[in-house]
């Protein structure tokens, strides 16, 4: 993803950003993706970073982070491994799909690997509820996916990371 | 042979012959074609066009869209903002995805032409966060654009979400846009007066914005020709679950249920029998087989009480147990309540505690009296729709399925050993150690 080499430049760039809009503050979600880019997870560096980018506070940043599901507020795998179990989904098949990955990786969904390369987990509609079961690998969308179609799926995603 | 009109593609027309993504080609097919001539009309006369076309939001409360133009407040000294929602993340639906991926350029053209027409400079493109791909596409096309100098002066922001469901609701996502917590406002006021930053707004779905380019081509009056009086024109509609050939169909208003599920749709598969139908996304109420012969327009769906809402409709067989379809969109709404109201806030967990105590086999009778009350106190009580969006339909499956719900009780244990959503693990579960119902 995009490199941000030193503070500078990330003060740069989110003030680029922040030049797009009447009021800089709605650039607090593009800053913060950055910082999840630059960093894999939310530190607190990153909050202290887009509030000074942006003239707020390192605590309103994390509020506001704490409310997205696509922030995370702790470390993750490099590689994300997201299962939609909404209803569409789950009407096909997806709770199967959830435990071949389970069994795959070696991890319950909610979790990382031990080697702290890959994190599964189970996610809402994904937006792709014909084509079910939808699976997301760094948010690219594989669809339809069964539970045979795991095992290589996973193979792909350890060779990755 | 190309019929004058044509009888059903005008949001996806073209695309399935041509890459739309490029500019060269939507040009090939007319595009933009519509953004000239909408630019040497005035912007009253535009919007007239819009009125007359009658077209009603796509994103699910179905309001006239050319209505809603006009509210929105004038000579405030303010400027004046088109927000489109791209937030698509109602359960069963992924049109917008579709529409974002094939016709950006459409999109973008209805945009232009809908800024014309409310005389606004700035467009915002509010778009899940999860849609990376179609981000990249309509980024893409937003260059060419700007390349071949269509831009006239108007600027196109593209927004990226970051994942919450409720930041779909229109005052959720200015709230969002404003770099906050997406937790919906109090209307009035309405975003036509005070939206984005305090100034008249004009929110609309990607689907809706998408379909202007055509309105401007055939004229509104052409276009109110399609599909029915009260519901015109085409809608994106998406088709999913047991169904042979899920997929977005594009459509008439006014198709029935049959013709969807069935000729378009294949049918059941494994030769199951239908069970239940939701017309418009986990939100709304569901219809049992017997109104398989409904039409998709918003009038029909009114008399069955239940709504058109997303357009997507989930087709569901007879394994399914409807105690875990309510307990798995409660745990839905649940997740994504934004904890501002206590009635949503609070009632949502209820819903979720006393379906799990029913799917266990562990409730008594009177307990499916204090679902059903639930659902009623949640009800207009709270301050956005979602707290509706989860009352409806678990309402709804009690008072369509009741002998599911009884059989639970009478039995003490689930009656559909077949069924798929038996113990499907839902995010708000799954960072509680154990995993709850599992
Ligand atoms: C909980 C909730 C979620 C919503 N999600 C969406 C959505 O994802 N996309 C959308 O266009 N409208 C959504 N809406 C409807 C919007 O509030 C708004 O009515 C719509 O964007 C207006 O556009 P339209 O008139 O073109 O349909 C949602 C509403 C509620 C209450
Ligand atoms: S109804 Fe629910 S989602 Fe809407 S504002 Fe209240 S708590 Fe938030
Ligand atoms: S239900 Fe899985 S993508 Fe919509």
């Amino acid at each position: 993803m995009t490199a941000v080499e030193n503070p500078s430049d990330f003060r740069r760039m989110v003030q680029e950003i922040a030049g797009q809009y009447p009021d800089p503050r709605s650039a607090v979600l593009p800053a913060l993706r950055l910082a999840q880019e630059r960093d894999g997870y939310l530190t607190r560096e990153g909050f202290c970073d887009v509030a000074d980018a942006l003239d707020l506070t390192p605590a309103y940043c994390e509020g506001v982070a704490s409310f997205y599901d696509m922030f995370h507020l702790e470390p993750v795998g490099g590689q994300l491994v997201e299962v939609c179990t909404n209803v569409s989904c789950a009407l096909v098949g997806a709770q199967q799909v959830l435990e071949a990955f389970e069994s795959e990786l070696g991890v319950r969904a909610g979790g990382t690997t031990d080697d702290g390369a890959v994190t599964l987990r189970a996610i809402e509609c994904a937006g792709g509820c014909g084509w079910g079961t939808v699976v997301a690998v760094n948010h690219r969308y594989r669809e339809p996916v069964r539970p045979e179609d795991v095992p290589a799926i996973v193979d792909e995603v350890r060779g990755a990371g | 042979m190309r019929c004058a009109v044509p009888v059903r593609e005008i949001v996806l027309d073209g695309a399935a012959d041509h890459d739309l993504t490029q500019i060269g080609a939507y040009r090939e097919v007319g595009g933009y074609a519509s953004l000239d001539k909408a630019r040497g009309m005035e912007p009253d006369a535009v919007l007239e066009e819009i009125l007359a076309a009658n077209i009603r939001g796509r994103g699910g409360a179905g309001f006239p869209m050319g209505k809603k133009a006009s509210f929105l407040a004038k000579d405030t000294g303010k400027p004046v903002y088109l927000v489109v929602n791209a937030d698509e993340s109602e359960p069963g639906t992924f049109k917008d995805r579709e529409i974002m991926h094939r016709v950006p350029h459409r999109l973008l053209e209805g945009c232009l032409i809908t800024a014309h027409a409310i005389e606004s400079q700035n467009v915002f493109i509010y778009i899940r966060g999860e849609y990376l791909a179609e981000f990249e596409v309509l980024r893409a096309a937003l260059d060419q654009v700007r390349e071949a100098a269509l831009l006239g002066g108007v600027t196109v922001v593209l927004h990226r979400g970051a994942g919450a469901y409720i930041c779909g609701e229109e005052t959720a996502l200015l709230e969002s846009l404003e770099g906050k917590r997406g937790q919906p406002r109090s209307k009035p006021p309405f975003p036509a007066v005070q939206g984005l930053y305090a100034s008249p707004s004009l929110i609309n779905n990607v689907e809706t914005i998408t379909t202007v380019p055509k309105i401007i081509e055939l004229g509104g009056a052409e276009y109110a020709k399609l599909g029915l009086p009260n519901s015109t024109g085409t809608r994106v509609f998406s088709l999913s679950g047991n169904v042979v050939r899920g997929g977005n169909y594009e459509l008439p208003l006014g198709t029935s249920l049959r013709e969807l599920i069935y000729d378009i749709g294949g049918g059941i598969p494994d030769g199951r029998e239908l069970k239940a139908i939701i017309p418009g996304g986990s939100s709304v109420p569901v219809l049992t087989a017997e109104h398989v012969d409904a039409l998709l327009d918003f009038d029909s769906m009114a008399a069955l009480k239940t709504f058109l809402g997303s357009g997507a409709v989930i087709v569901i067989d007879d394994r399914c147990c409807m105690v875990q379809l309510g307990l798995r969109v409660a745990q839905f709404y649940m997740h994504e309540s934004c904890g501002k109201c206590t009635p949503c806030r609070e009632g949502t967990r209820w819903l979720v505690q006393i379906l799990e105590k029913i799917e266990d086999g562990r409730a008594e009778r009177s307990e499916l009296d204090l679902l059903l009350s639930v659902c009623a106190e949640m009800l207009g009580t709270a301050l956005c729709p979602l707290a509706d969006a989860a009352a409806m339909p678990v309402a709804s499956y009690v008072e369509q399925f009741r002998d599911d719900f009884r059989r639970h009780i009478d039995e003490g244990e689930c009656p559909f050993p077949d069924s798929p959503l038996d113990h499907v693990l839902a995010p708000v579960d799954q960072h509680r150690g154990e995993h709850v119902h599992a």
